[in-house]
């Protein structure tokens, strides 16, 4: 394995249904209904039920993880969520699409990684970046 | 109206221990799509130096989220959670949260600012175990929306 600046990780592709948002929020105990009730999604200016931030930040953080083995060597995980993930009530869901490339050696045994996670065309997770220990 | 900047540097009592657990892990693991052995197997978990089975990057979030709602439910805080949008978070580990883990979770207010008409609240989360070892430390900023915005 290399850890060298510029190496990109293997990439990718997570669909989420709307199922997959009913199990984070019994999983995550996040039940705000914006993540499954498509009324209250649309009454408070949405297009439709949209996947929680937090469940977008999870499913990317697997490209780190599945990458480096141990998810143990992620010491910081951080990003700022830019927009929504939209997902209709339908078989085809959301495809969210996650590159990630190792951008700086910090010098203290880590990594910095920056993150892109797509939806439509568009990056959902702005400056999103995890440092890793590769020693 | 805005928030009143005289929360900066606000903390709030300790939270009742969370127990982490290998089914708690395996559920989150599972919701995430996630199928890293050292969420999952314990001996796996183990071969990579860890006491037990260990938590995804983000699972914090669970262990923190009755503290944060004490902060966004404050009375004095006067924070209208309906216009509440998660505008970004981050954690810090430590080591990582491991099963078996009984953990206390401090919620600090760190910073109050406006803009635009938005307020942007940043809490902090210091989460160590009962015995007071520093496990994970939790950034998250919360944009309360303008009534205009």
């Amino acid at each position: 394995m290399t850890y060298e600046v510029g190496t990109e990780l293997p990439a990718l592709s997570v669909r989420l249904k709307r199922d997959d948002l009913v199990r984070y929020a019994g999983a995550s105990l996040d039940f705000n209904p914006i993540h499954w009730n498509e009324k209250t999604a649309r009454d408070v200016g949405l297009p439709d039920v949209i996947a929680h931030g937090m469940l977008t930040m999870a499913v990317a953080s697997r490209i780190v993880a599945e990458w480096i083995g141990d998810p143990g060597a992620i010491v910081e995980y951080g990003c700022r969520f830019g927009r929504p993930v939209v997902v209709p009530n339908d078989d085809e869901g959301a495809l969210v699409e996650v590159t990630a490339k190792v951008t700086k050696d910090l010098g203290d045994g880590t990594v910095k990684v920056n993150i892109n996670a797509a939806f439509d065309g568009k990056s959902v997770l702005t400056g999103a970046f995890a440092r890793v220990r590769i020693s | 109206m805005p928030l009143d900047p005289a929360f900066i540097g606000r903390s709030y009592p300790p939270s009742q221990p969370y127990d982490v657990s290998r089914e708690k892990i395996r559920e989150f693991a599972g919701a995430i799509g996630a199928t890293s052995p050292a969420y999952l197997d314990a001996e796996a978990a183990k071969a990579l130096g860890h006491r037990d089975v260990i938590a995804p990057p983000t699972f914090a979030i669970v262990v923190s989220m009755k503290t944060n709602e004490t902060v966004m439910f404050d009375p004095e805080l006067e924070l209208d959670y309906s216009r509440v949008v998660h505008g970004d978070q981050n954690f810090t580990h430590h080591r990582p949260i491991t099963a078996g883990d009984q953990l206390v979770c401090v919620a600090h207010i760190d910073a109050i600012t406006s803009r635009m008409g938005n307020d942007m609240v940043t809490v902090r989360t210091e989460i160590s175990t009962v015995g007071g070892e520093p496990v994970t430390t939790a950034r998250s900023m919360l944009v309360v929306r303008g009534e205009d915005a």
